[in-house]
């Protein structure tokens, strides 16, 4: 590992904590496009954190040190999950103590502290949210391991960048696995950010919401870092997609600042795509009833494991 | 092969005899807590530690010591031997025992069941049982150890035998542990191969034809899974973990099932030599099959220990799935692959002894601050209890497989090894394995869905009753013994390396292999052999250490802002009480509804017009009227045809007798 790894390394991680609030606020931005209203600014995201984290924070009386240190541990892991995920180079020297699987961890961690944390203050609604959290939790996890099977098992391994510089090297054609873990991918990210169909965002609805329900006791500076992480949520999910299914662009070896030019470039057109797709698939699309989400996962979890089964007749 | 002096055995032979001492030091003052409670069970849990460490030493050499002493049957002195297999079971043993023992110190109170006293000379028993049992090298001294290991804790589990549910139970035990122990009896009685040797290195040295040798291995799984709780032989235990004292399920469910573990990596990588590719299916179908029926009851149960009982279903399930693994790759020939199967088996089992022991220690201290094992009417302990909470957090955390804790990193090895389910030479079973792969992850998933359920219903929240005001937290032995064994989750989860380097001396016994390393430096686990892939949790605390404390820092620096405390928000709801919490069964809701055929649900719902409404949900498993109902009502039959036999006239009798002496006089006649 040279030092310029070590840059490439903080650079993706600092790239992945800066653009995450702006992701958000594209797909917001194309959202509101498409449902014909007028788009909030692209920097509302940010916006909205620093007026966050300048208020004075709130705690609920009985509130436990696990409510307040449960925000700091959810935005780490999922800096840390920036860290691992080749978005710009492949040359990641924290990637060695980490592979796909131990992202997924990563990323179930977080999960649990956000459930822990709003079981808390014990309102009746933080429980449901914890509990509704954990059952598309535990629907999506198996899925997105199997995505990560599918991929591993075309490149023989389970880290991120030997898989996304396996799929560089040209060796591997439009396989039909890779198009059945696409599709699962897709359905595990929407579950897994709560996004429409299985969650709304924008909804504080009692009945239906989900994420937003562990986060109502929240506020200011804690706040803040939990909607940071969830928006650096989606920013990782979406890359992950890019290194298991569309690494183009995604500098190999050894890159100086010249190869960055040519990766963030790439990176910001990706994930400009990407954002559009979501916001298309939010429109069109409607908010499923909370007892139909396992039908929705499972059908995610079925598509990967039709995908490992090909991958395994088929050896392509 | 030489045999150097056996100085470690006699070691773990002294240490062995050491805790029967103690047990029967407690009967020189059977009332005292001070002097059963306090004094000896610490002094165990050092012998414990020294165990612990000569079984190390023994692992790390990697040497084979071996013993005879003359005591026994007429022929068959006893025989012992200390190998590597039978030294990682030893540190695990001595390791997560000592945390026990010192919890145990703490934790026995006067006026509850057994006398202190007693309870120590049972207690020690099924240690030192335990630890001949890992000792021992002909199938005699292993079925004793068998047996008063089963009898002991027999008796542990009904100290408080003025219960009927907790008589019961012990009942179904013992049945259950008799019916294991004789399977095993005949697997040993045909591995011997008609030499009519009882040592197992006669037993390594007989050549048994295919299909015996698939007899014994089935009767010893049988007989083994028993005791390990593989489904569909797991009745009894969600009957017993929760029944017995919590220091005794702890040592229950994070030792004694390891036996189990131990028996069956014996007699199928050892004794038997190598096992044919297919015997790997018959663990691996029923340890998937275990994973997600013991997950699944977990998440419904409201019984905190049953659920932890079941959770120790689960974790067993892990560890056969890894032994069917290790042994399907080794009999396809890829022994390496093998090797990195077992590794993963046996640090799931070092894992499961520490964070199942803890969290049952947890209850233990939870139970006997609020007198209470209904998750219903916990809550909001973590303000009352700080300690059990935030040390049986990591335990929650461990177990719900989350890195960098040890529970992730046998997780990891395990999908590691299912990534090589395409190399196997047998196609169906190519396809298959990777849906177990699915299985698996499945398991885990649902763990952590389980144990968010178990902690939050438990320690966070609101106190769902008055009571719980007044719960303290636990001693000072009590938080030793916590302490102790939350180390070793922690341990064992960041260097998972080192941990890997001891057991090479284990799979380079039974499998001729060892995981290679590929990359040389000491906080980088790479076990998997061809493939780049590595793990390094250090690292990886390091990173996710830094961000939080960058994180705090900057907050903290950038916008200096108070912190209020005002009643909890709740949607501006109001009249907040702590009722409408979640309780444990609406936690296991979702379960329930999405998992419907697996369990036998009871529903009382109330009617429109009660005046005391009442709402009640009993879960149970069909496996009891499906299996064991019919099976107890056929031998009740059986019984019922035999004792007709039984006349209680002097007549009738002396007529069995001449006729049992006709039919033997006509047997020698026409021989």
């Amino acid at each position: 590992m040279t030092l310029g790894d070590w840059i490439t390394q903080g650079l993706e991680v600092l790239m992945a904590v800066a653009a995450a609030p702006v992701l958000l606020g594209w797909v917001n931005q194309c959202r509101a496009w498409l449902q014909n209203r007028r788009a909030p600014s692209l920097w509302l995201p940010y916006r909205n954190l620093h007026k966050l984290f300048h208020k004075e924070a709130v705690l609920a009386e009985n509130a436990s040190p696990l409510f307040r240190l449960a925000p700091y541990v959810v935005f780490g892991a999922m800096v840390l999950a920036a860290g691992i995920i080749p978005s710009m180079g492949t040359r990641l020297p924290l990637v060695v103590s980490a592979d796909a699987i131990a992202l997924v961890g990563l990323f179930v961690t977080a999960r649990v502290f956000l459930a822990l944390a709003a079981m808390d203050v014990g309102t009746a609604f933080g429980t449901l949210g914890a509990r509704r959290e954990m059952m598309v939790g535990f629907l999506a996890e198996p899925a997105l391991l199997m995505v990560i099977f599918v991929a591993s098992m075309i490149s023989a391994s389970t880290a991120l960048p030997a898989i996304t510089e396996h799929l560089l090297s040209g060796r591997v054609g439009l396989s039909p696995s890779l198009a059945f873990s696409a599709v699962a991918f897709v359905l595990v990210l929407l579950a897994e950010n709560g996004r429409i169909p299985v969650d709304n965002p924008a909804t504080h609805l009692e009945l239906t919401m989900i994420h937003e329900a562990t986060l109502l006791e929240y506020s200011a500076r804690h706040l803040a870092l939990m909607e940071w992480a969830a928006a650096l949520k989606l920013f990782n999910y979406v890359c992950i997609g890019f290194a298991l299914f569309l690494p183009w662009g995604v500098a190999e070896g050894h890159i100086g600042p010249l190869g960055l030019l040519v990766a963030i470039p790439a990176l910001a057109v990706k994930l400009a795509t990407a954002g559009a797709g979501l916001a298309l698939i939010e429109t069109v699309s409607a908010k499923l009833r909370v007892l139909r989400i396992p039908e929705f996962l499972a059908s995610a979890f079925l598509f990967a494991v039709l995908a490992l089964l090909v991958q395994v007749l088929l050896g392509t | 092969m030489s045999f150097p002096n056996p100085t470690l055995l006699i070691g773990c032979l002294a240490l062995l005899c050491g805790w029967g001492v103690i047990g029967l030091a407690g009967l020189l003052r059977p009332g005292s807590v001070r002097w059963a409670g306090n004094i000896l069970f610490t002094l165990g849990a050092a012998l414990g530690l020294a165990l612990a460490v000569l079984g190390a030493v023994s692992l790390l050499g990697g040497g084979t010591e071996r013993l005879i002493l003359p005591v026994g049957l007429p022929n068959l002195p006893m025989h012992l031997r200390l190998d590597p297999l039978s030294s990682v079971f030893l540190v695990l043993l001595g390791a997560s025992s000592a945390g026990i023992s010192v919890f145990a110190g703490g934790y026995f109170r006067p006026g509850e069941g057994t006398l202190p006293g007693l309870m120590c000379l049972q207690y020690h028993l099924f240690l030192a049982s335990m630890a001949l049992l890992l000792l021992a090298d002909d199938a005699y001294s292993f079925l004793v150890a068998w047996e008063v290991m089963a009898l002991s804790s027999y008796f542990l589990v009904v100290s408080q035998h003025r219960i009927p549910e907790i008589r019961r139970a012990g009942f179904i035990y013992l049945v259950m542990a008799h019916i294991g122990a004789l399977a095993i009896l005949l697997a040993f009685g045909v591995m011997q191969g008609g030499s009519w040797l009882f040592t197992f290195h006669a037993m390594r040295a007989a050549h048994l034809t295919p299909g015996w040798a698939a007899a014994a291995f089935l009767l010893a799984l049988f007989g083994f899974g028993m005791k390990a709780g593989l489904v569909p032989l797991h009745i009894w235990l969600p009957e017993a973990h929760p029944a017995a004292p919590s220091p005794v399920s702890a040592l229950m469910s994070g030792v004694m099932l390891k036996t189990a573990v131990y028996g069956v990596l014996r007699v199928t990588l050892d004794l038997l030599g190598h096992p044919a590719w297919w015997w790997g299916l018959v663990p691996l179908a029923l340890g998937l099959l275990t994973i997600v029926y013991g997950v699944l009851f977990a998440a419904v149960q409201t019984d905190m220990k049953r659920l932890l009982a079941y959770s120790s279903i689960e974790n067993m399930g892990i560890v056969f799935t890894g032994i069917g693994l290790t042994i399907l790759f080794d009999g396809a020939g890829m022994p390496v692959v093998a090797a990195l199967a077992l590794v993963a088996t046996l640090y799931q089992c070092m894992n499961h002894a520490f964070m199942k022991s803890l969290l049952f220690l947890g209850t233990g201290s939870v139970l006997h601050a609020t007198g209470e094992r209904n998750l219903g009417r916990l809550g909001g302990l973590i303000h009352r209890m700080p300690w059990v909470a935030w040390l049986t957090l990591i335990g929650v955390l461990a177990i719900a497989g989350l890195p960098p804790l040890n529970g992730f990193v046998s997780e990891w090895l395990l999908l590691q090894s299912f990534l090589f389910a395409d190399r196997l030479p047998h196609a169906p079973v190519n396809l298959l394995l990777p849906m177990g792969a699915a299985l698996v992850a499945l398991g885990v998933a649902l763990a952590g869905y389980v144990m968010v359920k178990f902690f939050g219903v438990i320690f966070l929240g609101r106190a769902r009753e008055a009571t719980l005001a007044r719960a303290h937290d636990c001693g000072v032995l009590e938080r030793i013994g916590l302490a102790w064994l939350a180390l070793g989750c922690v341990l064992l989860g960041l260097f998972p390396l080192q941990v890997v380097h001891a057991l090479g001396a284990v799979t380079q016994q039974l499998l001729g292999a060892a995981v290679p390393q590929a990359v040389s430096v000491w906080w980088l686990l790479a076990p998997v052999p061809g493939r780049a892939v590595s793990y390094g949790p250090l690292v990886f605390l390091t990173a996710i250490g830094a961000v939080v404390g960058i994180a705090m820092l900057a907050v903290r620096l950038t916008y200096r802002q108070r912190v209020r405390r005002s009643p909890a928000w709740d949607c501006g709801f109001g009249a907040l009480t702590s009722r409408m919490q979640d309780t444990a069964e609406g936690f296991g809701q979702p379960i329930r509804h999405l998992f419907q055929p697996f369990f036998a649900i009871e529903r009382q719902l109330p009617a429109p017009e009660d005046r005391a409404p009442r709402y009640h949900i009993e879960i149970r498993e069909r496996i009891w009227s499906m299996l064991y109902e019919p099976l107890a009502r056929a031998v009740q039959r059986l019984a019922d045809l035999a004792s007709r036999v039984q006349q209680g006239r002097i007549s009738v009798y002396l007529f069995y007798s001449f006729a049992t002496l006709l039919v033997l006089l006509a047997v020698a006649l026409f021989r």
